[in-house]
């Protein structure tokens, strides 16, 4: 039985204007979900991680810890820890796929799809939100003023290319 | 003879090097760089730019703003036509073309004008006293005929294709309107640091600077509105947005914003026509000035009738000439205008209601009023009523300034109601209208120029304060002109004839009258018997002048009659803006399975569910529709083998020592007594009792389930769990997450399953229910003993990045072994041999008892079952769930068809219960069905008939169990 081959989610790279959205590999990720009262601090300190804050993102070198809801954060870019009976953890690398979108108008081309507040006292570098691509459902990662990092089902990879293709041509019409 | 109305040197948006030309009812014209369409055709001097609603009768230009009631006309590009279009509002670009509106054969000589005529029979309630018998022809007939005469532009008829956007911004603080006041907050507020976006209307921020063009500490206004962008644009935290209109105001400081982006280029390419904006502002100043009012007098509609303001601007900004001038004016503000005109070397005779003094530069009547025109195709003359008789005055254009009223609209958006204020003639918004708003300058009915500088600084001050943010040191307000503005009110002249107030409804003074003669009084009333305020302007110019006179009619007095309500939005907002995204597959997300690229080659028809494309069956040569080739896969999963992508299933991990606790609490069954290594049905209720969903749910681990959901109900189900967490149990131990889109899952179905399963993994000895660990050739995967086909089942799962791989195996496989890929017509058929249930049956309605499951419900409690106790969903006589099959075998049945007893009419009352699912059963050779009857489980073996009245089909058909096929399941547990 020869192995099974890998298939990439269904994302496309493009340029338009001044913005590029492409594929974005964040390693593996793995959802935890702390149970009630469970303190993290210590099974997590060998990882050089604590459990985020809503909206932080706790970055050890290419290792970051996401916060992505009630009670659940993100650990992008590790191998799932043993967090024993602290903390539910579910492999959700497959379910995921991430796009980068940088560039000069990349906070214009974001205005277009989502109803964040993109101002830097808002939503400061180096904090993530839980928010809509238009109809899509998003984990947003903001690792830089003009710097998104965007998460979104795995099947659904085609329509967020073909929504920011939209927004990318309009603000670069502009 | 081009631009033949044209003042030399003046006009301070040209750029009289760049002439542009542009078409006018498909003659060609000449305007400059910076003009409107609207003064481009004055310059031009066409003066009879559209029809009106009704009467048919020739309009003009009456304003230079986007309260413009008359020049409504379609802009053709292409297949793009977008009617009602406001001439003041419309760019000029080169190769323009518009067309006039609502005229047959042409605007000259429209066919309809007839009406005009027969305006003595066509006053307000009309259509509703003439047409309305008989009744039924007012569908077919009378509507019809009377929308197309009384139209307002048409539609191309196609689809739209032009690109629109939608954003948001967010800021500090909102300024709505850039004339003195919006810019001297918004400089105010930007100079402190606050995140300020300034919206205005015009492509030229300015406001009436641009027209009146006061001094401003010494320097003309222009060149003050020219030095405060400047700064604005140099500070990093002040945005202007022009084009912009704010379309309404909602809860917590959000606002509507309608953009004109590429409306105004020749050449746009891909930039958006329009973007609806959502904006939220922590603070809003509201800085949106006044709308001139005309003087509702006999003929005031004739083209050249202009408002005061409308000429003034038409002057100053386009160099427009206007000719002859007559001022009519019964305020301090439209003398000014006539000042000003003759300033500039224009003709002007001034005429005033009020005993004002004469001792100006141009002819002045007082104490006198006009009370009619002349001119059919354009103004030529004016009637003067005055001390000395009744005087014709040669004119071009008439200028009407009947005062001032406040843009207040977007403080009654949360429907707040202004307040009337006798001294200016005017109402005025009340303070705190709209929570987070404030109103600056004109909008409150502070007019002079000074005035407003320093309230758009006062009210800057006040909203940084709010803000927390400091104040500019030495915060100051420039000098300028602070005239008192004086007014009395005059509304209508009486002077016999017909004296327009709603220009674009064709609304006249002696139709308000009639509605409160027949009984309309209230300002509602006679706004909808009327249709004043109807047209797309929503009476900007028009509705105060209008309920004035219905409470001079009523008598009750203007601050008792009050407005009618205001509503967003402020100008009419294209669908396709707010509608943009959503357009053909912007609809909705689009889900693509891992299996999507090979099912689409293999030439599978695709259906949509839950957002997923799913194939609905594969079809081979030969194979003409959907029939034989669902024959074929359900032949080849009951005799061989087939393979399907479940993927779309809802996948739920659940983890936790309360894990199996919660699980009890949310299946109406016990889950919590499931071993590791073994799967359960399971059975969810709503809140009210009804069945939520079904689906399977494995344990893993201890502490540690996946629970299944049906493809549609996946979302529901998520959002059902995390409700019950939070609301009932938010303590215990329970986490849940969706693994929907990390697995790809495959069903490999038949009694030659466990063969196909053999050549991509070592699979395990599972007895029927059992689920496993297993690698995949290569991939860590799970393998669950089920099925929805009533054959021996495998689900097999793995990440799913290796999906696409893992499918194309299993479909090698299969083939190899006489078996194939099937889909979701063969899964139909199948479940239906078996009596499996979707939600066709579970759609919402049944209760657990209804469709069999009633034992499911009980052990225990659970969400859903107190409810499912009620009186009303146990009692006899409650429709079950029952398999029919035809009498005569080779019948076809179809869903959605009712039963009825064998001879009973097919009427409501006589109803006994309705089809749900149907399948043609290669199996059992003849179509099968599932469906609910009144107390079903008793009458198995009744013969009943099935009456599809949509598609005229009767057929007798034999009750009996849902189960047709394997029913004592021997097949799958083998």
């Amino acid at each position: 039985m020869a192995d099974l081959i890998e298939t990439p989610a269904d994302l496309l790279p493009l340029t338009i204007g001044r913005c590029t959205v492409a594929p974005l590999s964040v390693g593996p990720v793995t959802s935890i979900a702390p149970f009630p009262g469970a303190d993290l601090t210590a099974a997590l300190a060998p990882m050089g991680l604590t459990f985020p804050a809503p909206g932080q993102i706790i970055a050890k070198g290419a290792v970051r810890l996401v916060w992505a809801g009630r009670a659940l954060a993100f650990l992008l870019g590790a191998p799932a820890p043993d967090l024993g009976p602290l903390a539910a953890v579910t492999d959700q690398s497959d379910g995921w796929a991430f796009a980068s979108l940088s560039g000069a108008d990349a906070v214009a081309v974001m205005a277009r799809l989502t109803p964040l507040d993109l101002r830097a006292q808002a939503f400061a570098p180096g904090t993530a939100a839980r928010a809509p691509i238009n109809h899509l459902s998003a984990l947003i990662l903001r690792p830089a003023l003009d710097r998104f990092e965007i998460g979104v089902f795995r099947s659904m990879a085609r329509t967020l290319t073909h929504e920011v293709e939209a927004a990318l041509r309009g603000v670069a019409a502009r | 003879m081009t631009q033949s109305h044209r003042i030399p040197g003046r006009g301070l948006h040209l750029d009289r090097a760049r002439r542009l030309s542009f078409t006018f009812d498909g003659k060609e014209h000449e305007g400059f760089a910076g003009d409107t369409l609207a003064s481009a055709l004055l310059a031009n001097g066409v003066r009879v730019v559209g029809r009106s609603f009704k009467y048919h009768r020739p309009r003009g230009v009456l304003t230079a703003g986007s309260e413009e009631p008359n020049a409504l006309v379609e802009v053709i590009e292409g297949d793009q036509h977008t009617p009602n279009t406001r001439a003041t509002m419309q760019e000029l670009y080169a190769g323009l073309a518009a067309r006039s509106q609502n005229r047959w054969p042409s605007l000259a000589f429209d066919v309809l004008a007839v009406n005009d005529w027969l305006s003595p029979f066509l006053s307000a309630g009309f259509y509703y006293k003439t047409f309305m018998w008989p009744r039924a022809f007012w569908e077919k007939l009378y509507e019809p005929a009377i929308r197309r005469a009384a139209g307002l532009g048409t539609l191309s008829k196609r689809h739209d294709t032009g690109i629109y956007e939608k954003a948001f911004a967010h800021c500090d603080l909102l300024v709505i309107g850039a004339g003195p006041a919006g810019l001297m907050a918004a400089l105010t507020a930007a100079r402190a640091g606050a995140d300020v976006i300034l919206a205005d209307e015009d492509a030229h921020p300015g406001g009436r600077l641009l027209a009146d063009q006061p001094m401003i500490d010494g320097i003309n206004a222009a060149d003050w509105v020219a030095a405060t962008l400047a700064e604005l644009k140099s500070l990093p935290n002040a945005r202007l947005m022009t084009r912009t209109t704010i379309t309404g105001a909602y809860d917590d400081g959000t606002f509507g914003a309608l953009e004109r982006v590429g409306l105004h280029l020749a050449d746009p390419g891909e930039t958006p026509r329009e973007c609806f904006w959502r904006l939220h502002a922590r603070r809003t100043i509201l800085a949106s000035g006044a709308l001139e009012r005309p003087i509702a007098h006999p003929d005031n509609d004739r083209p050249g009738v202009m408002l005061a303001s409308g000429v003034m601007a038409q002057v100053q900004r386009w160099g427009v000439n206007p000719g002859k001038i007559v001022l009519f004016s019964n305020n301090d503000s439209g003398l000014a205008t006539a000042r000003a005109l003759n300033a500039l070397g224009l003709s002007v005779t001034y005429v005033d209601p009020r005993p004002v003094a004469v001792t100006e530069d141009f002819p002045v009547y007082a104490n006198a009023r006009v009370t009619g025109t002349r001119g059919r195709m354009g103004l030529n003359a004016v009637a003067i009523d005055h001390a000395g008789g009744t005087s014709w005055v040669e004119a071009r254009t008439l200028g009407l300034a009947g005062g001032w009223n406040p843009s207040l609209h977007l403080t009654c958006h949360l429907n707040g109601r202004p307040v009337w204020d006798e001294r200016l003639a005017a109402f005025v918004p009340r303070p705190g209208m709209v929570p987070g708003l404030s109103v600056a300058g004109a909008a409150r009915g502070v007019f002079s120029t000074a005035a407003c500088l320093h309230d758009g600084l006062a009210e800057a001050l006040t909203a940084l304060h709010d803000l927390g943010i400091a104040a500019p040191a030495n915060a100051t307000a420039p000098h300028s002109e602070d005239a008192p503005y004086a007014i009395a009110p005059l509304w209508a002249v009486e002077a016999g004839g017909r004296a327009w107030l709603d220009f674009a409804n064709d609304v006249t003074t002696k139709d308000v009258k009639l509605a409160a003669q027949e009984g309309f009084q209230s300002v509602e009333h006679m706004k909808r018997y009327t249709t004043q305020g109807m047209a797309p302007d929503q009476g900007k110019t028009s509705n105060v002048a209008a309920l004035a006179v219905l409470a001079e009619a009523t008598g009750q007095g203007i601050n008792a009659t009050g407005t009618t309500t205001f509503r967003p939005p402020f100008v009419p907002v294209s669908i396709a803006a707010m509608g943009w995204g959503g357009r053909a597959q912007g609809f909705a997300p689009q889900r693509f399975l891992t299996s999507d690229a090979q099912s689409r080659a293999m030439g599978a028809p695709m259906i949509e569910a839950g957002l997923w494309y799913r194939p609905s069956y594969f079809p081979r040569k030969g194979e003409k529709d959907w029939r034989p080739a669902c024959d074929r896969e359900v032949t080849a999963v009951r005799q061989a083998v087939g393979v399907c992508d479940v993927s779309t299933l809802g996948k739920i991990d659940v983890q936790g020592r309360d894990a199996g606790r919660f699980l009890d609490f949310v299946y109406s069954n016990t889950i919590s007594s499931l071993k590791p290594g073994r799967v359960r049905y399971g059975l969810m209720l709503r809140e009210d009792g009804m069945v939520m969903d079904d689906g399977t749910c494995a344990c893993l681990a201890p502490g540690h389930f996946l629970i299944t959901t049906t493809t549609a109900a996946a979302g529901p189900v998520m959002r059902h769990l995390d409700f019950v967490h939070q609301a009932f149990c938010a303590d215990w131990d329970v986490r849940m997450i969706s693994v929907t889109e990390s697995w790809a899952q495959f069903a490999v179905a038949g009694p030659l399953a466990r063969r196909v399963l053999a050549q991509v993994c070592d699979a395990p000895e599972l007895p029927f229910m059992g689920c496993a660990s297993v690698t995949v050739s290569g991939a860590r995967g799970r393998v669950f003993r089920i099925s929805f086909s009533g054959e021996q089942g495998y689900e097999i799962a793995v990440p799913t990045r290796f999906g696409t791989d893992l499918f194309a195996r299993l479909v090698t496989a299969a083939e190899a072994s006489g078996g194939c890929a099937y889909g979701m017509e063969a899964l139909n058929v199948l479940r239906i041999e078996k009596g499996f249930l979707t939600h066709a049956e579970i759609h919402g309605r049944v209760s657990a008892d209804d469709v069999g499951l009633g034992k499911m419900v009980g052990a225990k409690d659970c969400i859903g079952k107190a409810a499912s106790l009620r009186p009303g969903l146990t009692e006899p006589g409650r429709e079950q769930l029952v398999g029919l099959m035809p009498v005569s075998q080779g019948e076809v049945l179809s869903a959605g068809a009712h039963l009825y007893n064998e001879r009973a009419p097919a009427t409501r009352e006589n109803n006994q219960g309705y089809v749900t699912s149907v399948a043609p059963s290669v199996t059992l050779e003849c179509w099968l069905g599932l469906g609910f009857l009144k107390n079903g489980r008793a009458r198995h073996g009744e013969v009943i008939r099935l009456d599809d009245g949509l598609r005229g089909r009767t057929v007798l058909v034999q009750v009996c169990d849902p189960v047709f096929f394997d029913a004592d399941g021997g097949r799958m547990r083998g």
